[in-house]
């Protein structure tokens, strides 16, 4: 009898199997993971892996086929354009699902679904500040819009035509490493994406609550001295000189304003999880056919964002009846929202205007179900939320919705123990609009009348549309639906028991900063304020100047401009704050009180070429030696409120020490006895940052790219480190026109030569598949970091046999193929 | 001879019930190939562990090969074994070989208890 002995080693074999079927801790299921026919090697790609495919669903209308040149771009050819989206679903699902369903789970509050209880912050932050309400919103507007419904419905269908035919072997890499499910598309899904790019540009850039701390210890004076309106410095987007027309809306200042709302100094102890990164800016600019060497536009865009494994853009060229369309498209969106076609171009960058205010709300009790307003108490609407938590129990959230929109902090968020302060929040991007068909209009824009007509229905994120079309106009439109603000409306939280205080109306569209075929023959936006102070309505927010500057700075005097200039211009690196901040520095400094090694570093800072190249070491020395001041200058003044102020930007530091008048109490430590003069604190800066420099210089990281060790994270950023690319030999800064920061920077570069036959660059910093186990994870990377470019192809339909093409996926109904 | 038929056996079996059922396929292969040739307990253990071992690390080694250790060099360093293919191609054909080692000696001693 064998029994007892079977029996063990069934034990054994069953525990093994359950032991490696499941996940423990970050270690995924081993037994799974590691089934050369399930696990992750069914993800290593052959490097000569064949795409090409015949495909047939029921849903598509006609046919298409696609045609993947050698750098895996899809150029798509359909018969209509509900077909067109379908293969573009299909086509984004399969290279990127993975990105699309974190993005867009993310984005509506359901990050703890994947990292568990750690999250818990971050969702209830994202549904009290209304995402998956906002996104609801314009999903009721898509339906209203009968094109945008089919064109929406259609890409939905095709990102689940691909979801159905994943095999458990062919599923994402990371949904095997966190032993997870891909998730159904959905219209939804869609303006949920839209909403994440809404929060990530147009959320983050106002100030109100760190303003409000600033109010309450800064005088209204020493308030616009640190937070100015108008930089000294600021070369706006709309060139100056132009006149605007007399405002069509005038908002008239609550009576009680100066007493409730200017002269208020309570603190608030809110504060924002997950901010969005400041430096979400762009660089764009358009040259005129006057300034061209062969006498037709060059446009050129880079869009500064977190640069990521996979990269938030996928390059694709559409082409159908209507449009024949080359750019980047968002996965998880059907349109191409940078790029060309065969008539114009178009760019973008963020418009940075603050349209979101806080409002003070009073609730009558605990239930949070009415809220005074107007005299009178007003019933809200309780939204209950419900988080799923990986491995953890489900929890609710309750937020009350009021007027202005949810109250995204109370007395439950984000924390128990802050003062009991009810903020609701006012956000352009909770209203209902349809931002996604002025990219399906712009993918089929003609001229310039065309591209005026599809931007105007843009509400938000605002964007700087810089456009050129091969008639040769050249335009730029902040486009986005502004509140009209009385002067200071919308700086500090606001009462929100007064309908004084809510928006009285938007600017008209038509008066939204605009500029076109200006006689200087370029423009630009590189994310300064768009207008100076002849522009009649209030623009609350603060605005950096010196990329602007620097790529004025050089197309100034460029004639005769090439694609080739223009590449150099998207790679330059002078710093040209550092320019005005060097001779402060050094007038100050006082040689004498520098350590050895400090003396070391101000050698090095004199003898910088300005220049903030990947091997500079002044560079290093002299951010270094800046962040340094700025401490030693604002740390104490803006630390006087908790949570503190916000910092003053970069410019406004140059631009105060520049004047003699300057108030010596900002320079003065608050923390200690003794009086610091402008020579001490500039000395002592330097000497406090030799210690780090000296520290990094004893490792070898003296030389900028070493020091700023640029970075490009996958989506799980430090989960994954093995996935991302390190040590990139890149220059930069977020100050220079090559944006480039740790990990933070041009997105995608492109230039677009609108002669008669289009000549156009591009090269964005990843791969076009989302596939770590693919050789197209990558690719571009080092092309990107050496500031070179593919030339773009688009393709013509009589092309598909030229030496381009690699691989071709056809796409046809099921009913009528053929089955060839 | 009933060593490498076995051997044989197991990786075939594996391999067709990998194309159509979970991982755990190579457990209900080894196991049937155990009762269906007889093998006292160790034999059936060390023929079926080299069945997957040979199986699981050739299939990865092949996989490894095509996709020039890109992927391979990525999850070593993120399972803490560094960039080194041919650690990870053998835990992989030793992690399948113990299941299927297991599963086979199940098969054994239910078969020689039938004797």
């Amino acid at each position: 009898m064998r029994i007892r002995p079977f029996i063990i080693s069934t034990v054994i074999t069953a525990g093994l199997i359950i032991a490696l079927n499941k996940k423990w801790g970050s270690v995924p299921a081993m037994g799974k993971f590691l089934s050369p026919q399930h696990g992750f090697w069914q993800n290593a790609e052959a490097t000569d892996h064949d795409f090409t495919a015949e495909l047939k669903f029921p849903d598509l209308k006609g046919s298409a086929e696609v045609y993947f040149d050698e750098r895996l771009v899809p150029h798509i050819f359909a018969e209509n354009d509900e077909d067109a989206y379908f293969v573009q679903g299909y086509i984004h699902a399969k290279f990127r699902l993975f990105q699309m369903d974190l993005q867009t789970k993310a984005a509506e509050g359901r990050a703890s679904e994947i990292a568990g209880a750690k999250a818990i912050g971050y969702d209830r932050e994202q549904r009290r500040l209304g995402m998956k309400f906002a996104a609801e919103n314009a999903l009721k507007e898509m339906e209203k819009d009968t094109i945008a419904w089919k064109n929406f419905s259609a890409y939905t269908k095709g990102v689940n035509a691909y979801i159905h035919s994943l095999s458990e072997s062919e599923t994402p890499l990371e949904y095997k490493l966190l032993d997870l499910e891909p998730e159904e598309w959905t219209n939804l899904r869609t303006a949920l994406l839209l909403k994440m790019m809404a929060k990530m540009l147009s959320s983050g850039t106002e100030d109100d609550l760190e303003a409000t701390n600033a109010k309450s210890i800064f005088t209204q004076h020493e308030f616009n001295i640190i937070y100015p309106q108008i930089p000294d410095s600021l070369m706006p987007i709309v060139p100056k000189g132009t006149l605007f027309d007399a405002p069509g809306i005038v908002p008239l200042e609550p009576l009680s304003a100066d007493s409730l709302y200017f002269k208020n100094k309570q603190q608030v102890a809110a504060t924002e999880i997950s901010r969005p990164d400041k430096n979400n800016g762009s660089n764009n600019w358009v040259v005129a056919g006057s300034k061209t060497q062969s006498g037709s536009p060059i446009l050129c865009n880079d869009p500064h964002l977190e640069l990521s494994l996979p990269s938030i853009w996928f390059e694709t060229q559409i082409t159908t009846p209507t449009s024949n369309t080359y750019g980047v498209s968002l996965p998880g969106s059907p349109f191409i929202i940078i790029g060309f076609n065969d008539s114009i171009a178009w760019g973008v960058t963020n418009a940075q205007r603050d349209v979101k205010d806080f409002y003070s709300i009073k609730f009558k009790d605990n239930t949070k179900k009415e809220y005074w307003f107007n005299g009178k108490w007003e019933p809200t609407q309780i939204r209950i939320e419900e988080i799923k938590i990986k491995g953890e129990a489900t929890i609710y959230d309750t937020v009350a919705y009021t007027i202005y929109g949810p109250v995204m902090f109370d007395e439950s968020f984000p924390d128990t123990n802050a003062i009991n302060q009810n903020l609701a929040v006012r956000w352009v991007a909770h209203d209902p609009s349809n931002e996604a068909m002025a990219f399906y209009k712009l993918n089929r824009a003609k001229n310039y009348d065309d591209y005026a007509d599809a931007i105007k229905t843009f509400d938000c994120p605002g964007q700087n549309f810089v456009f050129a079309s091969k008639a040769g106009d050249i335009a730029i439109w902040q486009q986005g639906k502004f509140p009209a603000r009385w002067n200071g409306q919308g700086l500090y939280i606001m009462p929100g028991d007064d309908p004084a205080y809510s928006w009285q109306g938007f600017i008209p569209q038509t008066e939204n900063p605009h500029a076109k075929n200006p006689e200087r023959g370029f423009l630009e936006s590189a994310n300064q304020r768009p207008v100076d102070s002849t522009y009649p309505y209030f623009i609350p927010g603060a605005y950096i100047t010196p990329r602007g500057r620097a790529i004025e700075h050089f197309l100034s005097p460029m004639t005769s401009v090439t694609p080739d200039d223009m590449k150099k211009l998207q790679a330059n690196y002078f710093n040209i704050l550092a320019r005005d901040e060097r001779p402060i520095l050094l007038h100050y400094v006082n040689e004498n009180g520098l350590n050895a090694d400090a003396k070391r570093y101000l050698d090095i800072e004199k003898k910088w070429n300005l220049q903030a190249d990947p091997a500079s070491q002044g560079q290093t020395v002299h951010q270094s030696w800046w962040d340094s001041l700025e401490v030693e200058i604002w740390y104490d003044d803006i630390n006087r409120s908790k949570p503190a102020s916000s910092w003053p930007e970069e410019q406004t530091t140059m631009e105060l020490l520049k004047k003699d008048s300057f108030s010596l109490i900002y320079i003065d430590n608050v923390n200690t006895t003794q009086t610091e003069t402008l020579r001490d604190v500039v000395t002592a800066a330097l000497n406090k940052a030799s210690a780090n420099l000296l520290a990094k210089e004893k490792e070898g990281k003296l030389e900028w790219a070493k020091f700023k060790n640029p970075t490009i994270y996958h989506l799980l950023k430090k989960a994954l480190m093995p996935f991302a690319r390190t040590g990139l030999g890149v220059g930069g800064n977020g100050n220079i026109i090559n944006a480039v920061t740790h990990s933070h920077g041009p997105s995608w570069r492109m230039i677009v030569h609108l002669a008669a036959e289009t000549e156009a660059y591009g090269v964005y910093p990843a791969g076009q598949s989302g596939n770590p186990g693919s050789k197209y994870y990558d690719d571009f990377i080092d092309t990107w970091a050496a500031g070179a470019y593919y030339r773009l192809w688009v393709m013509k339909s009589s092309e598909t046999i030229d030496k381009k093409v690699k691989w071709r996926m056809s796409f046809e109904n099921q009913k009528t193929g053929t089955g060839l | 001879m009933k060593f490498s038929v076995a051997l044989i056996l197991t990786a075939l079996l594996s391999f067709i019930n990998g194309l159509y059922f979970s991982w755990w396929g190579i457990a209900i292969a080894a196991f049937l190939i155990a009762l269906l040739v007889r093998q006292k307990a160790r034999m059936a253990f060390a023929s079926a562990f080299s069945a997957l071992l040979l199986l699981w690390s050739g299939l990865a080694w092949w996989i490894n090969i095509e996709n020039e250790n890109i992927l391979s060099a990525r999850i070593g360093e993120l399972l803490g074994i560094g960039n080194n293919p041919f650690l990870l191609i053998m835990i992989t054909g030793a992690i399948g070989g113990l299941v299927a080692g297991f599963a086979a000696m199940s098969g054994s001693f239910l078969r020689s208890s039938k004797a």
